[in-house]
């Protein structure tokens, strides 16, 4: 699939474990530039880790990354992780207001968040500007993975990565984000890689899917391949999640 | 005191045991290891420091000062196990801790180098530095559990491992620091200090035996503050690797 996209990750033989455990094996393959793909698959596929590795939260045992062409190697932490900005699923929040939130990325450079800007980044996800000064200790969960996201964008990443940022939001702020997202992918041509559980959004939203199973990389295409699998496993899988 | 005098206080080791026992606390076997592994290692170091008092040697006296500092290392160190180096990390805010308060104290005559001062307050600053270290490691390693989410949340939009960890060390400096200054507070209000009531017991004049404890007192303040935060700085580049990346457990 990724023959006629520049990739804006590849990924060359790459392995990972914590000890004994094999969490990611042998995965080749790219994500394409300026498109979205989705990871999908069950827990414990690797899909997290696959994430935290491009953003450096964690190196690969063996193989390598590349970012926009260059190794992963190559970056500055640092630098690496303002051009590919993740959203965590947990979307953990510091002490304080959603205002210091959204602030904390530029705060990191010693530089302030204009409140017009936060007040714009509320409203792309979908929340009201009254929630500025609220304490993230008052917010829901849905509220705070919009908070997530809207914080991760404050770096403007050239890459997105999302970390089943959906997963507890009502169907209406689901809308909201997904909306968002391929607003953002769209206008800035922003590279995104999508965990989900969700194979309709999958198959709605993403340009192409990964799918994964026990550390590997079992069937990738175009997103449409989740109607029709060729991959035994993947259509067991499938099933069961649709059904 | 004459030993005979001595042995009658034993009358306040029988009153627990008799306590334990009556009320099947199980404290009799503890109780009686505890009494006699006092007697034997402060009657050891009363000789041990008579011996020391009594040469003047320079040698001797840095013996006793190293033995102090490895024995409180030892003590330590069980705390943070889990940090990278720690034995050595500790050892060093030791080091550092007693260098600077004998050098102030020494640089500016405030007491008189001799062995009886410098062994006597060696071993209040390296005792305090100890429990301050414990009192950290305790709380910083808590604080590092609780807030992992925090710390790779802050890693992962480009902040570096000390502003990942800035909050919990901050945390636990402070938490460490208090007890120190919170017991400066109620000192002669709600308890006459332990070493000013045996200079008053052994006859000192009153005044100069408060003289003396304010010294080890401020002594004290300084020894809190510079062993928690220079063990934590010590300690936290341990938590990363040269990725900055957050090394769980």
């Amino acid at each position: 699939m990724a023959i006629e996209y520049k990739p804006a990750i590849h990924f060359k033989h790459v392995d990972y474990s914590i000890g004994n455990l094999t969490i990611l094996k042998d995965i080749t393959g790219s994500f394409p530039a300026g498109k979205i793909t989705t990871l999908v698959g069950p827990s414990g596929a690797g899909k997290t880790t696959l994430l935290k590795l491009c953003n450096g939260l964690l190196s690969p045992d063996s193989g390598d990354i590349y970012i926009n062409g260059t190794s992963i190697q190559q970056y500055e932490p640092v630098e690496l992780r303002r051009t590919v900005g993740i959203a965590l699923q947990s979307a953990p929040m510091i002490d304080g207001s959603v205002y210091d939130n959204l602030a904390l990325p530029l705060a990191l450079k010693n530089e302030k968040l204009d409140e017009s800007w936060a007040f714009s980044l509320l409203e792309d996800v979908g929340l009201g500007k009254e929630l500025l000064k609220r304490n993230v200790k008052d917010l829901s969960g849905g509220q705070r993975q919009k908070v997530s996201i809207a914080r991760t964008l404050v770096n403007r990443p050239e890459i997105l990565l999302l970390d089943e940022i959906t997963s507890s939001l009502d169907r209406t702020s689901l809308k909201e984000i997904e909306e968002l997202i391929v607003k953002i992918n769209q206008k800035y041509k922003t590279a995104i890689v999508w965990i989900t559980h969700n194979l309709q959004q999958a198959l709605e939203i993403g340009d192409f899917t990964w799918v994964m199973m026990e550390g590997e990389v079992v069937e990738t295409g175009e997103s449409e391949l989740l109607e029709d699998p060729h991959n035994e496993k993947v259509q067991v899988f499938v099933k069961g999640e649709v059904g | 005191m004459t030993y005979l005098t001595l042995s009658i206080t034993l009358i306040f080791v029988v009153i627990p045991l008799i306590l334990s026992k009556t009320l099947n606390l199980g404290l009799e076997k503890d109780t009686i290891i505890a009494t006699l592994r006092s007697i034997v290692q402060l009657l050891a170091v009363g000789f041990i420091l008579k011996f020391v008092f009594d040469s003047e040697s320079l040698l001797y006296i840095f013996l006793m000062v190293t033995l102090m500092i490895a024995a409180a290392t030892h003590n330590a160190q069980k705390k943070g196990a889990a940090i990278k180096g720690i034995t050595w990390k500790i050892a060093v805010t030791l080091v550092f801790v007693e260098v600077l308060t004998q050098s102030i104290l020494l640089g500016f005559k405030i007491t008189p180098p001799t062995a009886q001062y410098i062994i006597s307050i060696s071993g209040m600053v390296i005792g305090n530095s100890m429990v301050l270290s414990i009192l950290f490691l305790n709380r910083f390693t808590s604080e590092v559990e609780a807030h992992q989410d925090q710390t790779e949340l802050i890693l992962s939009l480009g902040g570096t491992p000390k502003q990942a960890i800035h909050k919990q060390l901050i945390q636990s400096i402070k938490a460490s620091m208090i007890p120190t200054i919170e017991s400066q507070k109620t000192v002669g209000l709600v308890q006459l200090p332990g070493m000013m009531s045996g200079q008053i017991i052994a006859g000192a004049d009153p005044i100069q035996a408060v003289q003396f404890q304010l010294l080890i007192m401020f002594l004290l303040l300084t020894t809190a503050a510079v062993t928690s935060v220079l063990l934590g700085f010590l300690s936290y580049p341990t938590l990363f690797n040269q990725r900055m990346q957050f090394l769980k457990n």
